[in-house]
């Protein structure tokens, strides 16, 4: 292997955030012409390395290598003017433009003082035979399916001269069949002397496509392996860690009454795929249980239904005892369901608020919080006061906005309005997500407090030390279903890897 | 730090006052006019109790139409149809108001519960389109007045119009009992002249007490806790329980209503009947008020006098064959520097909040590593 061959290096390239390390000393290697997956669970870092890559993020220390050269990016212009380019997970496409137009916007071929539509239309179907990617460059992209929309952004990205194409998760939105084409579609442009670089976290996808695979681990590269050279099973255990966390030795409080009875839960999305497949889960007083899964595999479908923010298509919802499937999200709120969103800055919070108006939300609509249709700013501010002392919210008071705290202080406030609510069922999502070791660790003693003292909690986590050291029974949810229900206590590596990248089957038989 | 904040706030809409004033005495300059000259005439003539009088008359109806917009904005919608909403909700409260004879009170009142809901349906359609359909409640609203307009146009022509001897058609002068007193007493009873030709309205009231209302509907209440959420982030309003959807058309609802109201000073007042040339262009000029008061009740206020104010100097302008559409040309010039400027110190707020908390914190931590 000469040096030459290799299309990109990174060595050594460490970036943190504040209170995270998001890449430590990674090092990536992807040779000319080929097809390299990068695979880890969300949060190992690979977002972070493909935007250093692709000039978004600046590195802390550490090498980029484009074909050999040493490479300072700046911006993604500069990335882009070295020939590499990135597929964005979500499309970036002007519905009611052609797909001409949306190739050529912002790198328009000039003539004169027009856009040279013609010669970018004879470049467009030249790179479409050259690559297999016939599309009509006059169809507008509302008419395209997803599939054909992401063919479009992949030519958009090789009309600007990329040579090093970056996809994220490009089979994330796709049907199975168009994944089928994509690959089709990559290995004619390897074939042709383009670079892949391909975010994934679906292990059978992988293995059949890439030429070599990279896997990440708490912002590590863990281990580069051939496809040829291991299975999925050997793959999800490298990506979850050969060391599982120990649970808790703690004594079960686990009790008989039911607190919430999921039952056969199905949602469609309006373009018919199944989001949701026939959920069913129960969970009883003084309980957790934990579910594990690659994010985007249902959970924030789960966590509308039981909120009430989506109607499923089918199924029911109890709490208590009590049929809620019909009651509104006020009502839920209500009737003792707590909620601690997965995003606290869409879900969970009103930034440019102060915080006791961000301690009222969901609990708007009972004491002490308003006196019949008015607000009892006396009675919010003090239980306020009292979430930001029980739960050490580090403030200087409480009518600072939201946007004013750091991300674990924000989050400690969400989880004090909830608990300080008394909830019967608690619904917590990421409560820890990308917040300090100290901040996590005091939210992860008050779930354990309240579980002993009767809370129900469902916990949805991408965190595995968070889901194995709290839950009391480990479900495992993949492509809407749940496919595992697992004693926190026995289970390996490798078989909550293989169940949550889908290839729990073949493993477990 | 507070004083600091309020100060910055008050910066924004008096630098844009500034600048406008500098962009119309450049224009003056260029059409070859003693700015000095012309801004001085307009500050002497404003200066006596008609032209006081008179700038609350055009202050008033410009506030209502202001707090109708607001309503919206507090919601990220754009209710550009409050002066479809006025125009038709004033016809409707004229007319009721000639044909329903009621006992004193209960007539006005009568009158003021047409106009609001007359615009409160007006608007709600746009609402209902929204919720329903998911129509721009912008594309719907500015529709609807052209839909306001010729419904007015065919009714007061074909059915609402009483036998006239003039050219311009009306629904008829309103009784007594239909009309509110002036408030000329607030001025003379300082000792000044009773104001010629024009009188304080006495619907100028309701316009206070309707401020108040906004303030403690908006800010007060819980339903006015779920409009700012929705508007400010749709997802954590959702996720507390709130419906958009149902908030959507509320809001439309409510602001439509006081958008009713816009019409009724000169209705209830000076005018004392819905006419063919019932005062136009207030609903949009209480967008460029709402902007200038950042929805704020007493900013509000404020630029609605304000505009009221510069509407009545622009008069000696004319007498003095100065183009009066100068102050046309300020109060434009205004709408779009406030928003800049709103948008410029906004920033600077938002970023000292952010210093000082953080100041705040560390501060906190010292106090507490001395008592540890």
């Amino acid at each position: 292997m000469t040096e030459n061959d290799r299309a990109v290096e990174l060595v050594d390239i460490t970036k943190t955030f504040p209170g995270v390390i998001a890449n430590d000393n990674v090092n990536l290697s992807v040779g000319l012409a080929e097809i390299h997956a990068i695979v880890g669970e969300n949060g190992a870092g690979k977002s972070t390395l493909m935007n250093m890559l692709y000039g978004m993020i600046v590195p802390d220390s550490g090498e980029i290598r484009v074909r050999g050269e040493v490479e300072h990016f700046r911006s993604p212009k500069d990335a882009i003017d070295h020939g590499i380019g990135m597929v964005h997970q979500h499309f970036m496409l002007a519905d009611n433009f052609t797909v001409l137009e949306n190739i050529v916007l912002g790198f328009e071929p000039r003539s004169g003082l027009t856009i040279d539509f013609k010669e970018a239309r004879e470049k467009i179907i030249d790179l479409g035979s050259r690559y297999g990617m016939t599309i009509d460059p006059n169809t507008l992209v509302e008419h395209l399916s997803v599939g054909q929309r992401q063919r479009v952004e992949i030519l958009k990205v090789l009309f600007r001269g990329a040579s090093i194409l970056i996809l994220d998760e490009p089979t994330a939105v796709l049907v199975p069949q168009e994944v089928d084409e994509l690959f089709a579609n990559l290995k004619v442009l390897r074939d042709n002397g383009v670079t892949l670089i391909f975010i994934s976290h679906k292990l059978d996808e992988v293995l059949s496509v890439a030429d070599s695979i990279t896997v990440m681990r708490g912002g590590k590269t863990v281990a580069n392996v051939l496809p040829s050279d291991v299975d999925a099973g050997q793959l999800a255990e490298l990506m979850v860690g050969s060391e599982l966390p120990v649970p808790e030795t703690t004594d079960s409080t686990v009790t008989d009454t039911v607190a919430l009875r999921v039952e056969g839960i199905t949602h469609r999305s309006p373009d018919g795929r199944t989001l949701l497949d026939d959920v069913s889960l129960s969970i009883h007083n003084g309980e957790i249980v934990g579910i594990a899964g690659v994010e985007g595999n249902g959970q924030s479908e789960l966590i509308d239904a039981l909120m009430g923010v989506i109607r499923p298509d089918a199924g029911s919802v109890e709490l208590d005892g009590t049929d809620i499937s019909q009651d509104s999200t006020m009502k839920r709120h209500e009737l003792g369901l707590g909620i601690i969103p997965e995003d606290r800055h869409r879900q969970g919070l009103l930034l440019n608020a102060p915080l006791w108006e961000n301690v009222m939300l969901g609990h708007q609509s009972q004491p002490p919080f308003v006196k019949g249709p008015f607000i009892d700013m006396k009675g919010a501010k003090s239980a306020t006061e009292a979430v930001v002392d029980r739960f050490d919210v580090k403030t200087p008071n409480i009518n600072v906005p939201a946007l004013a705290l750091s991300g674990g202080n924000q989050q400690k406030l969400i989880v004090g309005k909830e608990m300080m609510a008394n909830p019967n069922v608690l619904i917590a999502a990421h409560p820890t997500r990308g917040i300090d070791v100290g901040a996590q660790a005091a939210i992860w003693d008050e779930l354990r407090d309240a579980r002993r003292a009767g809370l129900a909690v469902l916990l949805i986590s991408a965190d595995l030390d968070e889901l194995i050291g709290l839950s009391d029974t480990l479900l495992v949810i993949f492509d809407g279903k749940i496919v595992a229900s697992l004693n926190p206590a026995e289970v390996t590596p490798e078989i909550l890897g293989s169940y949550m990248t889908g290839v729990g089957q073949e493993v477990a038989s | 730090m507070k004083v600091g904040n309020l100060f910055l706030s008050l910066l924004a809409p008096i630098s844009a006052i500034i600048f406008s004033l500098a962009v119309g005495a450049l224009v003056l300059l260029i059409v070859g006019i003693d700015p000095i000259d012309a801004f001085g005439q307009m500050v002497t003539f404003s200066a006596d109790s008609t032209s006081l009088a008179s700038s609350i008359n055009k202050a008033v109806p410009l506030y209502v139409s202001a707090v109708a917009v607001a309503i919206g904005f507090q919601m990220n919608m754009f209710n550009i149809g409050v002066e479809g909403q006025y125009l038709i909700a004033a016809m409707f409260a004229g007319w009721v108001g000639t044909n329903v004879v009621l006992w004193g009170p209960l007539h006005i009142t009568a009158i003021i519960l047409t106009a609001v809901v007359v615009g409160a349906i007006w608007a709600g359609i746009a609402g209902a389109l929204k919720v329903t359909r998911g129509v721009n409640e912008v594309i719907s609203t500015i529709m609807l007045n052209f839909i306001a307009f010729s419904v007015i146009a065919y009714l007061l022509a074909n059915r609402f119009a009483v036998e006239s001897t003039s050219l311009n058609l009306s629904t008829g002068k309103l009784p007594e009992s239909g009309l509110l007193p002036d408030l000329n007493f607030l001025i003379t009873m300082f000792g000044f002249a009773e104001p010629r030709g024009i009188a304080i309205p006495g619907f100028l009231v309701i316009a206070v007490l309707l401020g108040i209302g906004y303030y403690v509907l908006v800010w007060r209440t819980r339903f006015g806790f779920d409009l700012r959420i929705s508007g400010m982030n749709p997802g954590s309003a959702r996720m507390s329980g709130v419906n958009p959807k149902k908030m959507i058309f509320y809001t439309m609802l409510i602001s439509g209503g006081v958008a009713g109201l816009v019409g009724l000073s000169t209705l209830v007042g000076k005018l004392g009947a819905y006419t063919q040339d019932f005062p136009r262009g207030i609903g949009f000029a209480g967008i460029a008020v709402a902007l200038l008061g950042r929805n704020h009740p007493i900013g509000m206020a404020l630029g609605a006098l304000l505009f009221g104010v510069m509407d009545r100097a622009a008069l000696v302008l004319k007498l003095e064959g100065i183009p009066e559409e100068i102050v046309v040309i300020i109060q434009g010039v205004i709408v779009l520097a406030v928003v800049v400027a709103y948008e410029i110190f906004g920033r600077i707020i938002a970023r000292r909040e952010v210093r000082a908390a953080a100041d705040a914190l560390e501060n906190l931590d010292t106090g507490a590593g001395v008592t540890a």
